[in-house]
């Protein structure tokens, strides 16, 4: 029976052999978009889980040209390899970045920043776990409201994290960039499509992938995929595109399944009282209003 | 193609590169080890709908003559596949050591 | 060949033009600016086919030169002062992966207080980043290092990162006619980089890895020897510049008037000059006074120290930086090269030109009288407490 989606991907595996916790959606992302790209991908992975899970000498578990960037330099290093390989008269290549989500949004931001304003060709793919879990469960700008984390510890005062998630998808896109995405590696099919119509386009593109960590967001390492694909049911993530200009959204789900559902089945929301989730179901609707208003379906 | 175990596990001084630069896809240990649970094929249930691959963090599912093959030396056993497959063609079974 | 009347960081920017880098990522910062401007004009004007990266940051413009160098491409950055502490950061990402970058730092002071002026704490804090570290005295030898450090840094036996050092304003902005080589000399010195160190499509790598402590020291242990290596090559590349350029440099250090010197002044970059003209002076009322100028901080030119000092009396260290705490980390380094080389002479360490303060003659005229007279082990030039400016460093501003 074919699979049309896994057709279309290499056959190859590019990402192999590393130490990633059982269930790890970060490598599942860099995995399927890799075997998106193909051999003549470069990736660059900051310190993070994935470099620190896929580069230990001399257990090296990529297969195609990688390599790790320092924390904050994964968009700038990304740049320098795009244009060192250019210099040297390389052209079939792609020059991929996987960054975690305080890579991205917080350390990471003002290289990708530059990045995107001159336009660099290369892809940026943020795997966003919302939090810092490499080194323990800490709280980063991806981190959303009400989460449990080593440093938004859930207590009688404080119930976790007080901030939403910046927005780093906008963000992007208010660059001009010529291409952004959202995704969640519970919808593969999408995320797949989507590195694939990245690599198509010239300049920089962006897609932010919900990668859920069972460690830090105490779930089984069998939930990772159900738990991606309930964050988008449920609506506080959604899947779609920033492309010349406009916003488009890729997914509708009908009724929106339940939030409360989705957060009890985690350990870092465990806490939440009913105030807390009415504080978190009122912001998904603020914001499904305004992908309303503003984004086109298709 | 993909990261395979290399026979060399060990490196002397001489071995060890002067930069920080290796062959890609080098191997020397597996993760069998990290496994309480492993998934099992019933191929006759299996359809090769390819689901379980395309979903497995750790890539070590490949579909051989129409079936699910599971690449036991990497399989972490975190049981996404038995989860992903709507046939019911793989179970989760203890190790046994 | 031509002459030109440039400036410090003009010279350096024909050098760099000659050494014909793939790709340059800056930041601008003061004085390092002229730098980075004259390089974007000759790729604007198409004499320079680099491509010119105007990166975010100075993070940026080392990660992003790193990157190019694991490509394989010939990677150019500058900066400076508070620039080159930002970049601190990749400076040893840069040299552990043996990327051979070259950098030029227009030496100025670092904040707090805030000072745009030269002095040498910013380059001279980097000591254990393990870049090799040069200090041009002129636009002459700024220009020429442009081209030589690529050379020494691309040697296979080296393959470490060059930062080459300018004094800010003093050598950066002032004026000096500068020959410049002709392209094709500057090709015949300078072959294209060829690496094995780099992404590789046909033969795929891992790079930038990390490496536990079974093989972490092994790692380390051969980026120190292939540092220690590029005194052989600073020698051969030296030979080599002399053969087509016709300009002879003198190694890791630049002796004047030491062989039969009672004592002698160590220091390094553009002061230089004026202690070599006390220096003069001196000897016309029959002082044997000698200037020894360290080109090198890394690698340290022990025996080469020890050498020039081995038959003087006394020795002063003249440093345009600090450690708080202890001495003038130029000092420290001398003193070990004497040490080890079983040397025991009187040594005092003299302070100055911090924040761009100006040295005058007459003080370098005074430091020469304290070397043969005695003085406390660390000297402040400006604060005269002699008390107070001991060996604690505690001293007090009479001006």
């Amino acid at each position: 029976m074919a699979n049309p989606t896994a057709e279309k991907l290499s056959r190859d595996e590019y990402f192999y052999g590393h130490k990633a916790c059982a269930g790890c959606g970060g490598s599942l992302a860099v995995r399927a978009a890799l075997k998106v790209l193909g051999q003549n991908a470069v990736s660059v992975l900051p310190a993070g889980c994935m470099s620190a899970v896929g580069f230990n000498f001399p257990q090296l578990c990529f297969s195609n040209n990688s390599i790790i960037s320092t924390f904050a330099g994964t968009a700038s290093m990304l740049t320098g390899i795009e244009a060192g390989l250019r210099a040297k008269g390389y052209s079939d290549f792609t020059a991929v970045g996987f960054a975690g989500d305080g890579g991205t949004a917080d350390i990471g931001i003002q290289a990708l920043s530059g990045a995107i304003a001159r336009n660099d060709n290369i892809i940026y793919i943020c795997d966003d776990n919302e939090a810092y879990m490499n080194t323990g469960i800490q709280k980063s700008g991806l981190t959303p409201f009400g989460a449990r984390t080593t440093t938004t510890p859930a207590g009688s005062n404080i119930h976790g994290n007080l901030r939403p998630k910046k927005n780093m998808f906008e963000i992007a896109a208010a660059h001009g960039i010529p291409y952004a995405a959202t995704a969640s590696v519970g919808y593969i099919t999408d995320f797949i499509k989507k590195v694939e119509k990245a690599s198509k386009i010239q300049g920089t593109k962006y897609i932010h992938v919900i990668a859920p960590c069972p460690t830090g967001w105490g779930i089984q390492p069998d939930e990772t995929v159900e738990i991606a694909k309930e964050v988008v049911d449920c609506g506080l993530w959604y899947l779609a595109e920033y492309e010349n200009g406009e916003f488009t959204l890729n997914h509708k789900p009908k009724d929106f399944s339940s939030v409360e559902a989705y957060l009890k089945k985690q350990g870092r929301f465990k806490h939440l009282d009913l105030d807390d989730i009415k504080t978190i179901i009122a912001s998904r609707d603020k914001k499904w209003a305004y992908i309303e208003k503003n984004f086109a379906y298709r | 193609m993909k990261p395979y175990l290399r026979e060399q596990k060990a490196f002397s001084f001489d071995d060890v590169p002067e930069n920080t630069s290796f062959e890609a896809g080098y191997l020397v240990t597996v993760n069998s080890g990290w496994r309480s649970i492993r998934p099992v094929i019933d191929t006759g249930r299996c359809v090769g709908c390819e689901q379980c691959y395309l979903y497995c963090p750790d890539g070590v599912i490949s579909i051989q003559n129409g079936k699910a093959v599971i690449d036991y030396d990497f399989c972490k056993g975190c049981g996404i596949c038995a989860k992903i497959c709507k046939i019911g063609a793989i179970g989760m079974e203890a190790e046994h050591k | 060949m031509s002459r030109k009347f440039l400036s410090g960081n003009e010279a350096f920017a024909e050098g760099i033009r000659l050494a014909k880098p793939d790709v340059i990522s800056a930041y601008p910062i003061t004085p390092q600016t002229i730098v980075v401007e004259r390089l974007s004009e000759m790729v604007e004007d198409g004499s320079l086919k680099s491509d010119f990266i105007h990166v975010e940051s100075e993070h940026s413009a080392l990660s992003c030169a790193i990157g190019a160098s694991a490509a394989g491409a010939r990677a150019f950055t500058a900066t400076s002062s508070q620039g080159l502490l930002y970049m601190a950061e990749c400076l040893y990402y840069a040299s552990g992966g043996r990327f051979p970058i070259v950098m030029m730092n227009a030496d100025r002071s670092t904040a707090l207080p805030w000072n745009i002026y030269g002095d040498q704490r910013d380059s001279l804090s980097q000591l254990d980043s393990g870049w090799i570290q040069v200090y041009a005295e002129n636009a002459q030898e700024a220009l020429d290092l442009a081209l030589m450090s690529w050379r020494i840094a691309e040697d296979k036996r080296v393959s470490t990162p060059v930062m080459v050092n300018l004094d800010g304003f003093v050598l950066t902005h002032t004026y000096e006619t500068v020959e410049i080589p002709e392209q094709a000399q500057a090709d015949k010195f300078l072959p294209p980089y060829v690496t094995d160190n780099r992404i590789d499509f046909a033969n795929p790598k891992n790079l930038a890895f990390s490496a536990g402590p079974d093989t972490n020291y092994i790692f380390k242990y051969k980026a120190h020897t292939g540092m220690l290596a590029a005194k052989e090559v600073v020698a051969e590349t030296e030979t080599a510049f002399a053969e087509i350029f016709g300009r002879q440099y003198s190694g890791l250090l630049d002796s004047y008037r030491t062989e039969d010197a009672e004592i002698i002044l160590v220091t390094l970059g553009s002061i230089a000059g004026l202690c070599r003209e006390v220096t003069d002076r001196l000897r016309a009322h029959g002082i044997k006074a000698g200037v020894v100028r360290i080109r090198y901080m890394r690698p340290f030119p022990n025996e080469e120290i020890a050498a020039a000092l081995k038959n003087a009396k006394a020795f002063g260290v003249l440093e345009k930086d600090i450690s708080f705490g202890n001495e003038g980390t130029v000092f420290t380094n001398v003193n070990s090269a004497l040490q080890k080389a079983g040397i025991h002479i009187p040594g005092y360490n003299f302070i100055g030109g911090l924040g761009g303060r100006n040295i005058s003659a007459g003080e370098i005229g005074e430091i020469f009288a304290a070397i043969q007279s005695g003085a406390n082990s660390v000297n402040f030039l400006g604060i005269d407490d002699a008390e107070k400016t001991g060996g604690d460093g505690n001293g007090k501003s009479n001006s």
